[in-house]
């Protein structure tokens, strides 16, 4: 779960990191009011999960009253790489002296949080990395002794800070170690973390992503929404317990088990077709939710064809056949059906649909033929009305 | 022979109580794996179908001699029953739970590293299946029969998949190892694969992976370095798009690191043959069996 930089920064300042003041705000009014309270000069920002919010014109600078309402005036409702911009964050603007980057990764292939730290801040970290790897002070944190004080010194003096800063930028990287341990996040970064001309070290920028499977002992950060990234597919599927994500094509799918999903979009995809969607009925998923997953699958428009692709380990193949007759029964599909069922009770599920006999559900033996099978009759289905 | 299960397997399962630790236990015995114990706080000295439940792990390893453990619980118990299982020495713990948060996978990894008498595999996983010996987790086991192919997998279904071409060609399995989908497996493919090349019976390494993370360009180097059986590929995910995460805790894209893209390409520059779908990937592994 990826959060807003507003929400980030409120989350740093509940871990005591020294962040800009600043208000959220999704109407002009509420953007003026914020300004006010702030002060001049504050810093309009457009609040979305994608990179270049400056260069699209995203973050605006605002002297005074006027200036801080047709800033949040441009800002709200436009678009930035496709995404729509709901909220803006009004901040102090801040005297900028030194632009430094720091973060913590959850590295999974050293099993160890990593620590990184660079004087080169305020741009591409990737892009640092690439041109100058020794820009970059490195550091894993063994997960059970934790950020140690001479973890921050270390990584400090290897970076290269200015040395009347070492000791706070030290002290601001054991606050975001704490914070990652605390709320269980993927990535905390600050780029920039910059050092202002009172030589006071803050958090300019804040990309946090949290780990969804930790959520239920974190309700604050459950509840932050983020309605510029919502699809309502997405949200619909949410809502009702599905893995759900949405695709660019044509074709529904459902299989049970992530990897078989994924591996189902790309044999649709070789066989010249475009997913629309990966769902995930899950292990065991029984006949209601089979239902529940066609209804969100076809409400989207673009859906042509439907494919199921079921390997029944825990899922059962006539609960699953159940459901699709259910689901035809409730739900009326127009589009054409491939179904391929195999595994635990294949021989029951494929008796259930030829009794059935549903209207346009075609049964495959095989994954492939049926990949082959969807595509085919989604091209047939032509261009959308 | 085998690996990691197999007829010395004496099992206690954690969360034997429960719907699913009752069904998939009893299951796992009626395949003929040696189900000693069960494990529920406050339930010791019940039984379920004839399997006794014990209080703790200690009581199961000492008074039914359990060997492994698999853990059945939900997520917020699963860290403590998994280090549960070690601190009573347990030898293979296969953690069937799916959803268990990051940070307790990496504290329970850490702790468990330092043991070098223990094994983790999973969580996320569908558990090790030896066929004709021993089945421990939810793989159902009549799809597959006792052969030469060693089977290791991030995805449960996926690896049906690719099991139940095989066997359609008329090939079975030494042992069918899920190590799961999630950002901390206890066991990697290397460390799965390195049991194959030493198990006799074991002529043909198949690993099915999926994108996130690095183990399998990490995989790559291994075979190259360290394995002399034929190891065929299959990665899942070509189509899926950056930042999203796909059913598996794991299986992100994150930027352009993780895609499948990268990791077919990093086998196939060791010399693993990587099919494009499970259909050709089992052809591969066939045609390498019958040359």
């Amino acid at each position: 779960m990826d959060l807003l930089e507003y929400q980030g920064k409120q989350l740093f300042a509940r871990h005591g990191i020294p962040v800009p003041t600043g208000k959220p705000a999704d109407t002009v009014e509420q953007a003026v009011a914020a300004a006010e309270e702030i002060g001049y000069p504050c810093v309009v920002k457009a609040q979305v999960l994608i990179g270049g919010r400056g260069k699209a014109g995203g973050i605006k600078l605002a002297k005074d009253r006027a200036e801080a309402e047709a800033a949040a005036q441009a800002i709200l409702g436009m678009d930035i790489r496709g995404f729509t911009v709901h909220e803006v964050w009004i901040e102090a603007a801040s005297d900028i002296a030194l632009e430094y980057y720091a973060s913590i990764v959850f590295d999974r292939a050293a099993k160890a949080p990593l620590v990184l730290l660079s004087t080169k801040g305020g741009m591409d970290i990737e892009a640092v990395a690439e041109e100058d790897p020794t820009a970059i002070a490195r550091l894993h944190v063994d997960p059970l002794l934790g950020f140690q004080d001479f973890h921050g010194r270390r990584l400090a003096f290897e970076a290269g800070v200015d040395a009347d800063v070492v000791r706070p930028v030290g002290a601001l990287l054991a606050k975001l170690y704490a914070a990652f341990v605390a709320e269980e996040a993927m990535l905390v970064e600050v780029n920039p973390l910059i050092v202002t001309a009172d030589r006071d070290v803050r958090a300019l920028d804040a990309k946090v992503t949290l780990d969804g499977n930790s959520l239920y002992r974190h309700p604050e950060n459950a509840a932050l929404r983020n309605p510029s990234q919502e699809d309502a597919q997405e949200q619909m599927a949410h809502e009702r317990g599905l893995t759900y994500v949405k695709l660019d094509g044509d074709i529904g799918i459902l299989g049970n088990g992530a990897g078989l999903v994924m591996s189902t979009l790309d044999v649709v995809a070789q066989a010249g077709g475009a997913p629309a969607n990966f769902l995930d009925a899950g292990g065991g998923a029984k006949a209601d939710a089979i239902v529940s997953a066609v209804e969100v699958i076809l409400s989207d428009p673009k859906v042509k064809a439907v494919l199921f692709n079921i390997f029944g380990g825990i899922t059962r193949c006539d609960e699953v056949a159940k459901g699709l007759i259910e689901a035809f029964d409730l739900v009326k599909p127009t589009v054409p059906f491939v179904v391929r069922l195999d595994g635990t009770n294949d021989v029951a599920g494929r008796a259930l649909l030829a009794e059935a006999a549903l209207p346009n559900v075609h049964t495959e033996a095989t994954m492939l033929g049926a990949a082959q099978k969807v595509v085919e009759l989604a091209a047939a289905q032509g261009a959308p009305a | 022979m085998s690996v990691l299960v197999g007829t010395d397997t004496r099992l206690v399962v954690t969360g034997l109580t429960g719907r699913e630790g009752t069904f998939h236990a009893l299951n796992n015995r009626t395949y003929g794996t040696q189900v000693v114990a069960g494990v529920t706080p406050g339930k010791g000295g019940q039984d379920v179908e004839g399997i006794p439940v014990f209080d703790t792990v200690h009581d199961a390893v000492a008074q039914a001699g359990a060997n492994t453990a698999m853990i059945f619980v939900p997520p917020r118990f699963a860290a403590d029953s998994i280090l549960e299982a070690e601190d009573a020495g347990i030898e293979l713990i296969v953690a069937i739970t799916e959803g268990i948060p990051a940070h307790d996978e990496l504290r329970v990894y850490t702790q468990l590293k330092r043991n070098p008498n223990v094994r983790l595999v999973g969580p996320n996983c569908p558990g090790i299946l030896s066929p004709g010996k021993a089945n421990v987790g939810i793989i159902p086991a009549s799809f597959f029969k006792a052969g030469n192919v060693g089977v290791v997998s991030r995805s449960g279904t996926l690896t049906y998949q690719i099991g139940n071409e095989l066997a359609q060609r008329g090939f079975g399995n030494s042992s069918i190892v899920g190590i799961g989908g999630d950002p901390v497996p206890g066991s990697s493919f290397i460390d799965v694969i390195a049991l194959f090349e030493d198990d006799p019976e074991t002529e043909i390494i198949v690993m099915s992976g999926e994108i996130g993370g690095s183990a399998e360009e990490e995989a790559a180097d291994y075979i190259a370095e360290h394995v002399t059986k034929p190891v065929v590929g299959y990665i899942a995910g070509f189509t899926a798009p950056p930042g999203k995460t796909m059913g598996h805790a794991g299986a992100i894209v994150s930027g352009t690191q993780g895609t499948a893209e990268a990791k077919a390409r990093a086998l196939e520059a060791k010399g693993v043959r990587v099919g494009r779908t499970p259909t050709e990937t089992a052809a591969i592994a066939a045609e390498l069996l019958s040359a």
